[in-house]
Parts: C-alpha cells; structure tokens; sequence
C-alpha cells in the first residue's frame, strides 16, 4: 500500500501561494478556513526562505493519539482523516499538532469552537453520499485516482505529494543533480563530514 | 524570493500536435536545441558542488532550524494564513501529547480508582464510626438552609463535571467501544457541552461558598495536633476541634487553592476567543486535569466521610441540626461555644414549619 506524503522543497518554493489558492478552490473550504499555508521565515533578508504548509498526515499522528472522540483514522494510503460527525471542537488536536493543521470556524457562542478542519490529501472523508462528502470534506481526488489539486499546481514543483517512495526518489534526484553536500535541507556545519548528496547517488 | 537553480524536471514544452507547420517545427527543434544547450552548460556548472554553492540561493542556515524549533516568529516572519500567528511547528505540541497521554492519564485513573479502593479497604477493615454516648436527642443547628443549599448544588455540579471530564479523557476507550459511534457522538457532544457551560458556574459558586465559609476554616494551633493524631484514630482519644477539624480546613484550603486553579485554567480553556496561544491552553489543560483529578480522587474520601464513614454527620447537612453527642464527640470547641442553644425536636420541627430560613445566623465563631 502506498504511504501518502507531502514534501516542500523549501529552495523551489517561491512563496507564491498558488497553493493555498488551489486548495480552497478544489476543497470549497468554509470563510475563514485556509488549510494550507505558506511561512516565509526572514522575509527581504538575505537568507528569507519559504515552505508551504498543511496537514502533513503524520506516520505517529499526535491529532489522532490525543482526540477525546477518537474520531480520527487512517487510510489505507495512510491518509489521516476525521469524522465531523463526531468531533466536538474541543482543539486538542490543534494543541498537538506539529504544523498548526486543525483549524476551527467559530460559529457558537463565546467563541466556542466549531467542528475542526484540515487538509484531507483531497481524500474526502465519511459520508453517505459524495455530495454530503464534498460539502462537508472538500473533493475526493484519491477516488479519482489524482493526487492533491495544490501539488499538481506548483508551479516550480517545490510541493510534491505522491507515495512516499516516489516523493523521495524525486528528491534524492534534485539533491544528487544540486551536489549539494547537505542534502539541499541545510549549511549543515556536518556537510563536509556526511556528505549527503553522495550518499543519495549511491544509494539508488 | 528564493529562486532554483534546479530547473524542473522535463522542462521542455510539448509540442502541440496536429497542424504543425514545417517552419513551426524547425523552430521547435532550434528552440529545444537551444534549450537543450543551455541546459547542458547549467548541469555542467553544477556538476561542481563547491560553484553550485555559492550561486546558490543560501539553502537554510543552522540559525532558521533553531529559529523554527523555538516557535520564534521575529519581525520578518510571515504567514499566508489570514488570522494566524502560528510558528512554522508547534514544538511543545509533542510535549503535551506526551505528558497528557503517558502521565496525566494513566496516573488520574490510578489515584481515582485507586482512592476508590482504599477506602472501601478502610471500610472493611476499620468500618464506620459510631457516636460513643447514647444520643441526648438536644439538637444544635450547624447548616442555615442558605448554606446547605449552596453546599448541595457546588457538590452535583462537582460530581457532573468530574464525570464529564473524565468522559473526555478516558471515553473513548470505554464507551465508544461499547456503545458505538451514533450514541457515542451524541454522548461526547453533550459531554463537552455539559463541562463547558456547568464549568464556569461551578466556578462562581464554589467562590461565594468559600467566602462564606472561611470564618470557620482559619486554621488554629488545635488543628495541627488533629493531625498528629490523625484525626482521633491515633491513641484513640478525643481531638479538639472547632466548628471545622483540622480534615475538614484541609479540604477547604485544597479546594480554595487547586480547585480554584482548575476553575482558572478552566476559563482559559473554555473561551478561545481571547487570543490565548496554543502553548498557554497546553499548560491550561495540563494543570486543570491534574488538579481536577487530584480533586476528584480527594473528593471520594470528603464524600465517604460526609456519608458511609462517620454516623451523624451527613444530617447536619441534610437537616441542618445534629445531635449534642455528635456535636461534643466531634467538635468540642465548638459545642463548648453553643451548647446553650440547643433545641428540642419539637422546637425544631415548630422552627421550620415556620419558615425554614428564620433561622438564627448565631453559632460558630471558632
Ligand atoms: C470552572 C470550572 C471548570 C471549567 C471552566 C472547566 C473547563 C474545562 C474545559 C474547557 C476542558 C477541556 C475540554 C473541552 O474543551 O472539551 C476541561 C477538561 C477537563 N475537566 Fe474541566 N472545567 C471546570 C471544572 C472542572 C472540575 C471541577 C473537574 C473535576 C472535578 C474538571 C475535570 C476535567 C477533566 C478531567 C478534563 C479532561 C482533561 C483532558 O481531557 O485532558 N473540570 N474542563
Ligand atoms: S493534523 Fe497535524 S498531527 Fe494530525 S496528521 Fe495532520 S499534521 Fe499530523
Ligand atoms: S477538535 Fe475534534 S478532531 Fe480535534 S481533538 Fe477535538 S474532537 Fe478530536
């Protein structure tokens, strides 16, 4: 079975939001929700660099290990998805979650939180019909066989979503093909001592 | 911006099928072998690591990594998220998981459950106790109807709030396997709304019943020494003690300090919309379960007390009077004070019938 990944290739990403954008537009999402982001760390300084964010459907999923619902689970793509129908909104997730993925619509009373929602990996998620699915998750491209609408977008194909393998082949590439000694992640002060790029190249 | 250096993947465009011109497609060809060239002297030059280096973008320094762990956002920090203010990764959020999931959970079952047990050992072992003397059947108001009814109403809110948070903690795995998700959707969604909304007038009750209470809980030198003698049961002789034991102050100032830190962080938790960061609702939560388990297992022990453990007591706070044996065998300081005011049960039954409340507000000073 594949294991569904995301991967931003922070020196591709150009901070254009052309992903952010395209998710809203494939998934619908509710005023005030933008499941993906982009961080721009150092902006107008030398060393500004970008990253776009989302849930990143963790391997140990710390949403999921937390949820008083237990109303998370995960595909066999290994897609983590959640019930609406059981989630109370009581932020838990979002306290765990390593990228800031849950988000709430506010729709109650002292700013009580509404039912939570995340990246889905355009996978949907439970529902009776696929017009409930779509108004209550956004599209199902996994069903239709093609990967997240953002990834599919970039424009420098800094974002990439696929299987893990494939995601990371990919990449291994770019790293081997840059000589990068670090691995194009970091100046890591270790470069000259684990040189990763000459590890990828040999490990095929 | 941080632009390649790698070009993507199969950048060539595709030709478009179908009318292409001879002359189109010799400008294609002379257009891919143009790119094709550049290409090459691009891969050529970064072939060499050491030049790809330094006409690179600067790729990200040991300096970002620790500014992301940190959670620190700085001046230049941007977020396309229209209302965020979150850092790049939530690091403390692993912590949370891991103290709320490995600690707070497993250790407040066992000190609920296992307080739980410990007193029905007590129970068996040591059993009730009984008043000594015979019952002189002189009664002595201890509970105005005002107080018992606050007293009544903070103990079910306490006991609705301890189920419902522990239903949010411990729940899933013992009624969402049972029930099923339709009945169990339902009971967490009331469960949530339940803590949430009871929560806060908890709170402000539980304030106005310590404040009416504290005259009696001022911890004196007596006290002390009821508690070298645990209460009595050490050396089996009587231990002075005023309107409140030395237990019962314990109880007082433990829920006038934890319980008002689970009260306060459970504000914090309730209102989300004041702007509090993520890492202050991890510490909220984390203190308000702690100390509201710690509550809840300390609570067992007030109830059996009040209840099952001691013979008499639980009138006082039903009725309002208990008897002048109980009174002398359990609070003798304060029965020195008032046993001049006791009453018959005629007197008692006339009293209320005229109007419960018009009870003298006389009695406790110790
Ligand atoms: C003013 C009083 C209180 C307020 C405002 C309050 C509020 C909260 C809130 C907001 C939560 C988080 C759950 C959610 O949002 O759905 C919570 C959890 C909890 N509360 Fe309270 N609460 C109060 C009093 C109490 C009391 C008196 C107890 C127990 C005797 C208690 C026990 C718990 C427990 C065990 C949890 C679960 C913690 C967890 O899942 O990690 N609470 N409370
Ligand atoms: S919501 Fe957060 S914690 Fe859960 S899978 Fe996605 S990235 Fe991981
Ligand atoms: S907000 Fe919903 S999904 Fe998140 S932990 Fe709470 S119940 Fe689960």
């Amino acid at each position: 079975m594949a294991q569904m990944k995301f991967m931003c290739d922070a020196e591709r990403c150009i901070e254009c939001n052309g992903c952010v954008t395209a998710c809203k537009n494939a998934n619908d999402v509710e005023w005030g929700i933008q499941r993906r982001r982009v961080v721009t760390l150092n902006d107008g300084e030398a060393d500004e660099m970008s990253i776009s964010v989302a849930c990143m459907h963790c391997d140990d999923a710390p949403c999921m290990a937390v949820c008083p619902t237990d109303c998370f689970y995960k595909t066999d793509d290994g897609i983590v998805l959640h019930d609406k129908d059981l989630c109370i909104g009581c932020g838990y997730c979002l306290y765990a979650c390593p990228f800031g993925a849950p988000q709430f619509p506010q729709q109650d009373a002292f700013g009580e939180r509404g039912k939570m929602d995340k990246c889905t990996f355009c996978a949907g998620g439970p529902a009776e019909s696929k017009e409930e699915e779509y108004e209550k998750y956004g599209s199902n491209r996994i069903a239709e066989g093609k990967l997240p609408l953002c990834a599919e977008m970039c424009s420098t194909k800094a974002l990439l979503a696929g299987d893990a393998q494939d995601v990371a082949d990919i990449f291994r590439q770019r790293v081997v093909h840059r000589g990068h000694k670090d691995g194009a992640w970091s100046n890591n002060p270790q470069a000259s001592a684990d040189n990763l790029a000459y590890d990828a190249a040999h490990k095929g | 911006m941080n632009l390649l250096t790698a070009q993507a993947p199969g950048g060539v465009p595709r030709s478009g099928k179908g009318l292409a011109l001879g002359i189109c497609r010799f400008m294609l060809v002379a257009l891919a072998l143009v790119l094709s060239l550049g290409f090459t002297q691009v891969a050529a030059a970064q072939a060499d690591p050491d030049r790809e280096m330094t006409t690179a973008a600067p790729g990200i320094t040991a300096d970002q990594w620790r500014q992301v762990r940190s959670g620190e956002t700085g001046p230049n920090y941007r977020d396309s998220r229209a209302d965020s203010n979150y850092s790049l990764i939530n690091s403390s959020g692993e912590t949370w998981r891991e103290i709320r999931n490995r600690w707070v959970s497993p250790f407040g079952l066992i000190a609920v459950f296992g307080m739980a047990a410990l007193i029905a050992l007590f129970y068996f072992i040591v059993g009730r106790k009984e008043l000594e003397a015979p019952r002189t059947g002189r009664l002595l108001l201890r509970w105005t109807l005002m107080k018992r009814a606050l007293h009544w109403t903070v103990a079910t809110l306490f006991i609705i709030l301890a189920l419902t948070g522990m239903t949010l903690l411990f729940g899933k795995f013992v009624f969402r396997p049972l029930f099923g998700d339709g009945i169990w959707a339902w009971m967490i969604a009331a469960t949530k709304v339940l803590h949430n909304y009871l929560g806060p007038i908890f709170g402000i009750l539980l304030v106005i019943l310590l404040v009416s209470l504290i005259k009696d809980n001022i911890p004196k030198k007596h006290d002390w020494v009821w508690f070298k003698k645990g209460g009595g049961m050490i050396g089996k002789k009587h231990v002075d003690a005023g309107f409140a034991n030395g237990g019962e102050k314990a109880w007082y100032w433990l829920l006038a300090t934890v319980g008002i830190l689970v009260i306060a962080s459970g504000f914090v938790l309730d209102f989300p919309n004041f702007d509090q960061s993520r890492d202050t609702m991890q510490w909220a939560n984390i203190i308000h379960a702690v100390g509201a388990l710690g509550l809840t297992a300390i609570s067992l022990g007030h109830i059996y007390i009040g209840t099952l453990g001691t013979e008499g007591a639980l009138e006082g706070m039903t009725m309002g009077y208990v008897d002048e044996t109980w009174a002398k065998e359990h609070h003798n300081l304060w029965y020195e004070e008032v046993k001049d005011q006791t009453l018959s049960e005629q007197e008692v039954a006339a009293r209320k019938s005229s109007g419960g409340s018009s009870e003298p507000s006389a009695t406790r000073t110790s």
